[in-house]
């Protein structure tokens, strides 16, 4: 068919939001069809990094033609910083949206957590802004930087987390959750592997259905090379083996699909 | 002016074709690339039974390229012959079926099963040098290249390209082995053995320790080895390693290949191939060249 392609998205605005974290908005074909949970694959324009960078969609702009990225530099001279020195003007190529996204629909009528941690933070927002139901939004942050928050607010009653214990509970989401004896009977969440861990057993406990959005180094991001998989209890119907791709069948899965 | 090429018998409509493992089936690129503009696609590795391959991190960027211990996961022949086989059949483009194993029956049982297929070529990878119980030192043992290769050639009904590694003192022994077994044709590179650890973690960045380094970081050693190999035996070479542009593939060619496989620029570019071919058509009629023949191995 041929009908995909790596575009050449167009930065509109970029600003830093908390310490290491910035959002970027990009005017990209991707946006016309893009979902909460969905990702794009990020280039840099260095011809020595070679491999995109799965950076998750933070909010989608339908009407403009955007999308806007929440993204964390991870370090000197990666390309996370190079995206960060980029203004409005400059272009960045992009293939997306990748992936398949939170199942809105499964939320109908249902009392809900929405839990982000870290740099999972951003998904949640435009999941936040779709979902139709009673939205309990949980998220953790390392300090008192929690971005996005003022946005949280407009879209559900929100409950803050922070490793320091510098706004709301101190501690991660599950301590929040306690602290503040909130229950649901259905769950979104995307986060590091430890608190998607810790979340997953907590929906297995409780038998609450819990949708989860996994990371893992990629290098295609486009289910041909194989490179981010993850466990399944099942074998998958694709590779023919206990092991689904992030990038394809993913990033968010059913919990008790997977193996983390 | 005529882009076909003949390799081993199969007429190609065109020189590229892409490395084993950076395409999936074909399948996982449909949506990126007229897989019909492609002189062939090569299959990612396929055993006889399937394979979970390695834990993650799998992969990990390098300067100018990249490294990945997949650790062949695969479906197994029998789903492969029944969903990717028919996909491949749709397209105008010849098939290649590459071939691995941890031992000579798990080769034979999949170059069996592929007999009765509607395939064109296999490509058979004996230097993946990922899987711990595999063939790293087979495919480093020119005895064990010939007698593997031999003993696939009387089970296979269609032309065998034996891939070659480059981890080893002198490739052309190898080559040379791979052509006293009867091999219709050799490709190389596959992949340099690497290592990257990750300082800031202090543990390797790839979990399997070692990874295949590819991209365009190697190009200037594969090329070294095509011509050093087009130089010491008389089959064709499919040569890849690091192409990411025309440039890169007629390298390739006037080093010696017959042929070019594009690999991790796929990853940079998913149509990248398609911009390989147009680029060497451009490059044939501004030379004036009538055939891809007359382009291999003109720089001697």
């Amino acid at each position: 068919m041929a009908d995909r392609k790596k575009e050449t998205a167009v930065v509109v605005s970029q600003e830093q939001i908390a310490t290491g974290i910035f959002s970027m908005w990009l005017r990209t074909e991707a946006a016309t069809t893009a979902k909460p949970g969905q990702f794009i694959s990020m280039y840099t324009n260095d011809g020595t990094k070679l491999l995109p960078r799965p950076i998750s969609i933070c909010e989608i702009d339908k009407a403009n033609g955007q999308l806007r990225v929440v993204y964390r530099v991870t370090g000197e001279n990666t390309g996370t910083e190079q995206f960060s020195k980029l203004k409005a003007g400059d272009t960045v190529p992009v293939i997306g949206p990748l992936g398949n996204g939170f199942p809105l629909e499964k939320a109908e009528g249902k009392k809900a957590f929405l839990m982000g941690g870290g740099i999972g933070v951003p998904p949640i927002l435009e999941l936040a802004k779709q979902l139709d139901c009673e939205k309990q939004i949980v998220v953790g942050y390392r300090d008192e930087h929690t971005f996005l928050r003022d946005q949280f607010e407009e879209n559900g009653a929100v409950y803050i987390s922070t490793e320091d214990g510098s706004v709301g509970t101190k501690g991660n989401v599950m301590n929040a959750i306690a602290e503040n004896h909130l229950t649901a009977d259905i769950i979104y969440a995307c986060g590091p592997t430890p608190m998607l861990r810790a979340i997953k057993n907590y929906a297995e406990e409780n038998g609450i259905e819990c949708y989860i959005s996994l990371e893992e180094r990629m290098a295609c991001g486009i289910g041909a090379c194989l490179a981010c998989v993850c466990k399944t209890k099942e074998k998958d119907h694709h590779t023919n083996v206990n092991n689904k791709r992030i990038c394809k069948e993913g990033p968010v899965f059913l919990s008790t699909e997977v193996e983390i | 002016m005529n882009m076909s090429v003949n390799i081993a018998g199969v007429e190609w409509k065109n020189p590229v074709t892409v490395a084993s493992g950076t395409f999936g089936s074909g399948a996982e690129f449909d949506e990126f690339v007229d897989l019909n503009k492609l002189g062939a696609v090569t299959t990612k590795g396929v055993a006889n039974v399937p394979w979970t391959g390695n834990p993650t991190p799998r992969v990990a960027e390098t300067y100018g390229g990249m490294m990945n211990a997949i650790g062949l996961q695969n479906p197994g022949i029998d789903l492969f012959c029944k969903r990717d086989i028919p996909f491949l059949k749709k397209y105008d483009t010849k098939i290649i079926v590459n071939v691995c194993g941890h031992a000579p029956e798990e080769y034979f049982a999949v170059v069996e099963r592929l007999a009765n297929e509607p395939i064109d070529m296999m490509e058979i990878n004996i230097s993946c040098p990922n899987v711990n119980a595999g063939f790293l030192a087979f495919g480093q043992d020119p005895k064990q290249v010939e007698k593997l290769t031999a003993e696939i050639k009387k089970l296979a009904k269609q032309p065998v390209i034996m891939k070659l590694t480059p981890n080893v003192t002198d490739i052309t022994e190898i080559a040379k082995a791979a052509e006293a077994g009867g091999a219709d044709a050799v490709s190389l590179i596959n992949t340099l053995t690497g290592m990257k650890i990750d300082v800031n973690r202090r543990t390797f960045a790839v979990a399997n320790k070692t990874a295949g380094v590819s991209g365009p970081a190697i190009h200037p050693i594969a090329v070294r080895m095509v011509y050093q190999v087009a130089n010491a035996v008389n089959i064709p070479i499919i040569g890849m390693g690091g192409i990411a542009s025309a440039e890169d593939a007629i390298e390739m060619i006037l080093a010696g290949a017959s042929a070019v496989a594009v690999g991790t620029a796929n990853f940079h570019n998913p149509a990248v191939t398609m911009e390989i071919v147009d680029g060497i058509e451009s490059y044939m009629k501004k030379f004036g060249f009538n055939s891809v023949s007359e382009m291999v191995g003109l720089v001697k």
